[in-house]
């Protein structure tokens, strides 16, 4: 055994074009293209997301007897459907990324400190993970949303501090088993301070599964706020959210498909994207999972 | 079960607590500061908190989670509970029809491994797991009711009602599912007791359904379990696309008006029902699997 035990021996190593699959391309360029679209909105868009023009209300798609002018028609008010998916693309990625951040600092920190101390600071965490882990989590979104008032800021929150149970019950689950090895009773038996270890020895070692929580995360984060705005409970106007779109446009299914079909399809590429990435980091990083 | 029924009681006291001052959303405007203090101290909110949340639990423990102030102060728990079975119903349809389409579709996954049958199965089921349930309702309403004109768009009178809903919300447990029953036979048909029931000259058939499967079932049983949670949060969202009237529609209408006694008791209500259906979900792996026990 070598005798520089503190390079830690389960991190793995991570070759990204070793054995990758055509999906993970696919999904790669997807997110890709989105996060494009997301940060050169106003160069992507065509018109003004928020421009509205009665005289064009609406418009169908320009192969369905549309111009090319609004490629995906326009609304009832007739802002044009293009531009406003671009601009939600905006919401819809900042929501997925700020909401799983702030959702793995909080489980990250709270499965380090469970793990590793244990005693009642684990019980009381784990008692935490249970109880927000027994009951449909959107239940709590819609009270929480309810309670502080839509907006931007108050979804990312409600977000990160309902859905860090995952990070934590996977971190601590990791420090259980890591805390055993030899190189952390050695920085243990060495004097180290408990912060130290953790952060220079412990946490390098979880962040692969906190890696794969992460991207399958944002995923069911996107979703999660698309169905929030649909209720009306998301990011409030003039942000431009698909869920929003979709709402508005189920009101008008019988005269214009086209406003509940291109948001779905937008909300769902951008996800399969995610999961065709997310499966493929998990496949790499977790070797419990196949 | 009773500690994380407790944790969200308080969460749920706490939450409403920060949402503001009920008083001041029950009282005219032009109320006196004596009429405050009066209804106040009528509502115990002159109390310390810790002591309204102890008033509070065990007035729920009785079964009295508080009147709703938007249905002219009707008790909130038959509000709830009346509006209960339609959720149910569409959690277990939705259910049923994941069922129906993951284990078939599973198996034939599991058994042509990586033919045709697989590639098309496994394609199908993420894309149903990319789909939010309520843009395929929406997708399932603009075919079916829109164009077709074969089932109704909303509402809940009879079966047709319910195919679409289900459908919808059952759409991305079936993926889940699938892709799970996939994986777990082939766990299995990879195991040594599975090569040997082949030694032994038992037909192919026999050895799929007879040992592979029921062990395969374990861990969909698992799932299938968790699913009904997943369910039930779905329905909070299906619901809206078809105004079926459960307790997902009441929830949001209810925290649209602020009638928050009523957003209380569904978040309670069905907690409770997600911890039974977890607990049935334990007892019934020992009718699967005799290796399993309870003491």
């Amino acid at each position: 055994m070598s005798l520089t035990a503190s390079t830690s021996p389960t991190r793995r190593s991570f070759r990204p074009l070793k054995g990758m699959r055509p999906t993970v391309l696919i999904g790669l360029l997807l997110i890709a293209a989105y996060v494009l679209m997301a940060l050169f909105a106003p160069l992507v868009a065509p018109v003004d997301p928020a421009k509205t023009n009665l005289v064009n209300r609406l418009a169908p798609p320009a192969w369905a007897g549309g111009t090319m002018e609004h490629v995906l028609g326009t609304d009832q008010l007739g802002r044009d459907v293009l531009s406003r998916l671009v601009y939600g693309a905006r919401i819809a990625l900042l929501v997925g990324l700020a909401g799983v951040v702030l959702a793995a600092l909080i489980g990250v920190t709270l499965g380090l400190v469970s793990g590793y101390f244990g005693g009642w600071v684990d019980t009381l965490v784990m008692r935490l993970v249970d109880t927000l882990m027994s009951v449909p989590n959107i239940l709590l979104y819609l009270t929480a949303l309810g309670v502080f008032g839509p907006s931007l800021l108050t979804l990312c929150l409600v977000i990160g501090f309902i859905n860090w149970t995952s990070f934590a019950r996977i971190v601590r689950g990791e420090v259980l088993t890591v805390r055993q090895r030899e190189y952390v009773e050695a920085s243990r038996a060495s004097g180290q301070f408990s912060w130290k270890i953790l952060t220079k020895h412990i946490l390098p070692n979880v962040m692969g599964p906190v890696l794969v929580v992460v991207t399958l995360n944002i995923a069911s984060i996107i979703i999660l706020e698309a169905s929030l705005s649909f209720l009306g409970l998301g990011v409030q106007p003039p942000a431009v959210t698909w869920g929003r779109m979709l709402a508005e446009g189920r009101n008008y299914l019988a005269t214009a498909w086209w406003l509940a079909t291109f948001p779905g399809v937008a909300i769902s590429m951008l996800v399969l994207g995610l999961i065709f990435v997310g499966d493929w980091v998990r496949d790499r990083l977790d070797p419990r999972a196949r | 079960m009773v500690p994380a029924l407790f944790g969200i009681t308080l969460l749920v006291f706490l939450l409403v607590r920060v949402s503001g001052d009920p008083v001041v959303l029950l009282l005219p405007e032009d109320a006196t500061q004596a009429q405050i203090d009066q209804l106040r101290t009528h509502l115990g909110l002159d109390k310390p908190v810790w002591e309204q949340y102890v008033i509070y639990v065990s007035q729920l423990v009785q079964g009295d989670f508080g009147l709703s102030f938007r249905y002219s102060n009707r008790p909130v728990l038959p509000l709830v509970l009346e509006r209960l079975p339609a959720t149910l119903e569409l959690a277990a349809a939705a259910m049923v029809i994941a069922i129906l389409i993951s284990f078939p579709a599973g198996l034939v996954s599991a058994l042509k491994k990586n033919r045709w049958p697989d590639t098309s199965a496994t394609l199908l089921a993420t894309l149903g797991e990319a789909m939010p349930n309520f843009w395929l309702g929406i997708m399932l309403i603009l075919l079916f009711s829109v164009n077709l004109q074969w089932l109704p768009v909303s509402g809940r009178e009879g079966w047709q009602n319910l195919v679409l809903p289900a459908l919808a919300l059952g759409a991305s447990s079936a993926a889940l599912l699938t892709r799970l029953m996939r994986t777990s036979l082939l766990e299995v048909l990879s195991q040594d007791y599975i090569r040997t029931a082949h030694a032994k000259g038992i037909r192919r058939r026999v050895v799929v359904l007879k040992h592979a499967v029921r062990n395969a079932s374990i861990s969909y049983l698992t799932v299938l379990g968790m699913q009904f949670a997943a369910l039930m949060a779905g329905a909070v969202v299906t619901e809206q696309v078809f105004a079926w009237p459960g307790v997902g529609l009441l929830a949001v209408q209810a925290i649209n008006s602020r009638d928050m006694a009523v957003v209380q008791a569904v978040v309670i209500v069905v907690a409770v029902i997600v911890m039974v259906a977890n607990l049935l979900v334990d007892l019934l792996y020992t009718l699967v699997d005799p290796r399993i026990q309870y003491t």
